[in-house]
């Protein structure tokens, strides 16, 4: 982060209580980070450690019984108990989001020219019918096929990667400065995921927005963003730019989320390594670290209290006590 | 849906209409009861407030077409007179339920928490007491009539049409489209009348039409138990209260005003069902 620029979208000690029927639930704890404009964060994690309630966090979308602290500024101001009025003239505007599922992101009743063209009206207040030459171009540079005979189309009439490309024009229509992409390749197959990954790829790099991608997937993350973080357990637990996580990974579940990915050309028999455990109940947290239970270096101090982010590179921390120990080549696991 | 105001689009909807068959079926059958209601205030074979002692329970002749019933009246005539108080009835007391219920059920929707919580206990407790029940207590109150009818029935369909609309626009707000219109900066009440309404339409077009069936029946059972039309004014419910007494000797007094209410209800319930496949763009290519 250099000191002399503002970030543009600055998180710092987010936390996000969440009132459950099994009790309060600390979904989110000291998460901070950075984001400078034109720049790219990924957030990776498995299913349930946060990254999702995370990006609703920046669009102020939390369920109503949900509780915030910390501070979440967009261009040094203070997003956090903002009214929901003023939120609204924010999100779609400044801030957007791509949804995982194309197939339900979409409003079955409306065409998608219609809402394509909606945001654009209220948030530009241009006519309807700039609107609609502005959402043709929009749907045309994601790669809608013919887009002005299929303004009038609904959204059951596209496929799943067609749709996505409309959500796509949805969250762009009003060149937001900060784009959320929560797993949006996920739901789709493996050839339309490269190509969607690409698109939005250009866009950003078109429209010199930053970006935030979420995804459990480590290849979407290495190839798509300057810098990461890694969550678990409703925490950042490794964050840094993509090379120095990729080329030096501190925190052992990291390192177990790279090892348990599946490679081409394994030899045959080879089973897939796996994380021993599972993901840690939101409800019942520990106190320390939140891998504790599961990380094989562990020792007594992790389970006393929330490792502090120890800096192992430049820019590149570490919420992990035993990063000397985790840091020494492991001839066991090979990291490849 | 129309929206868009294109005339092809107009078209092909109509279109569609045509070729849906209980769509047709339940539009003819509704159009023939407002055209008998329409018809009667400016012609009826004879008139339906006559009392001709001396040809009572006539059988069906060219005179009368139907018959009469045991004060002489044609039997034609009443039917098509009643038929005014059963679409008067049905619609206003819908009409009642339908604009109530609706609103109520959308904010306790779109407001959750407590708001969720007084409006739906408010309508288990109107819930609680039946149209007849709250039938008798405004009789009590204005006296019997056709208002009381409409008021009592129209007050007995809000609770119905609140947790249906609570029920599936519940359901619609938790579906991820709405995430994304609130992340495209939507407040609460344009999502709900922009994406949560016409999402439940057609939900609402079909219980809408079952209500108007229900209200129809509802106003006969008043009528027959003397809480609603009252003499002379005739409707299809006093006719079938009337037929009672005279059900063995000429049962047909029965049969008539029985099978216009059937073939009323029947109509609205296709018209229902036909609305509702027209109505949503997902079944638009297989009908």
């Amino acid at each position: 982060m250099s000191a002399g620029e503002q970030p543009l979208l600055e998180v710092s000690g987010l936390g996000i209580r969440l009132n459950t029927s099994r009790g309060p639930a600390q979904a989110v704890r000291e998460v901070s980070f950075a984001l400078r404009r034109g720049e790219t964060l990924g957030i990776v994690g498995e299913s349930g450690c946060g990254k999702s309630i995370t990006a609703l966090a920046l669009l102020g979308l939390l369920p109503d019984n949900a509780v915030v602290s910390g501070s979440i500024r967009l261009d040094g101001r203070e997003l956090v108990g903002l009214p929901d009025a003023d939120y609204c003239k924010l999100r779609g505007n400044r801030i957007s989001m791509i949804f995982q599922e194309p197939m339900t992101a979409l409003n079955p009743m409306h065409t998608i020219g219609h809402q394509v063209a909606e945001p654009l009206v209220r948030h530009t207040g241009c006519s309807a019918a700039e609107a609609k030459r502005q959402a043709i171009a929009l749907l045309d540079r994601v790669g809608l096929p013919d887009p002005a005979r299929r303004y009038d189309a609904y959204p059951h009439q596209f496929s799943g990667g067609q749709r996505q490309r409309i959500t796509i024009a949805m969250a762009l229509a009003c060149k937001p400065d900060v784009l959320i992409a929560d797993e949006p390749t996920t739901a789709l197959d493996v050839t339309i995921q490269r190509q969607i990954l690409d698109l939005i790829a250009d866009l950003v790099a078109e429209q010199g927005m930053a970006m935030i991608l979420i995804s459990h997937d480590l290849g979407v993350i290495a190839e798509n963003v300057q810098r990461m973080i890694v969550m678990y357990g409703g925490t950042v637990v490794e964050s840094g730019t993509t090379d120095a996580v990729f080329s030096r990974m501190g925190h052992p579940y990291t390192q177990g989320l790279f090892r348990a990915r599946p490679r081409l050309g394994a030899r045959k028999g080879t089973r897939l390594s796996t994380i021993a455990g599972t993901v840690p109940e939101l409800a019942d947290l520990p106190a320390g670290c939140p891998f504790a239970d599961r990380c094989a270096l562990v020792i007594d101090a992790c389970r006393a209290a929330l490792p502090p982010l120890i800096e192992i590179g430049t820019g590149h921390g570490v919420r992990c006590i035993r990063t000397d120990v985790a840091l020494t080549p492991d001839p066991a696991g090979a990291v490849a | 849906m129309t929206r868009t105001g294109v005339a092809p689009a107009s078209n092909a909807f109509w279109c569609r209409a045509l070729r849906h068959r209980s769509f047709v079926v339940g539009a003819l059958l509704c159009l023939a009861v407002l055209g008998a209601a329409l018809l009667s205030l400016v012609w009826t074979p004879w008139s339906a407030y006559e009392i001709d002692v001396a040809a009572k329970l006539r059988p069906p002749s060219a005179e009368h077409w139907l018959g009469t019933d045991v004060l002489g009246r044609d039997i034609v005539s009443l039917l098509l007179v009643g038929a005014r108080a059963t679409i008067l009835v049905g619609i206003i007391a819908v009409g009642i339920g339908l604009t109530c219920g609706v609103c109520l059920g959308l904010v306790a929707a779109a407001q959750r928490g407590w708001t969720e919580e007084l409006v739906m206990r408010f309508s288990d407790f109107t819930f609680a007491f039946p149209a007849v029940l709250s039938a008798i207590m405004l009789a009590a109150v204005i006296g019997p009539g056709m208002v009381t009818s409409i008021i009592a029935i129209g007050i007995f369909q809000i609770p119905v049409f609140v947790r249906v609309t609570r029920g599936s626009a519940g359901a619609i707000w938790a579906r991820e489209f709405i995430l994304a219109a609130r992340a495209a900066g939507k407040g609460r009440v344009r999502i709900t009348i922009e994406h949560v309404l016409p999402n439940i339409l057609s939900i609402l077009i079909v219980q809408a039409t079952i209500q108007f069936a229900l209200a129809i029946l509802a106003e006969a059972a008043l009528s027959y138990l003397g809480l609603g039309t009252q003499p002379p004014q005739p409707s299809w419910g006093r006719m079938l209260n009337d037929a009672q007494t005279l059900l063995f000797q000429s049962p047909s007094l029965a049969v008539y005003p029985g099978a216009a209410i059937a073939l009323a209800v029947l109509g609205l319930n296709l018209l229902g069902d036909g609305l509702r496949d027209l109505l949503d763009p997902r079944l638009a290519r297989q009908r």
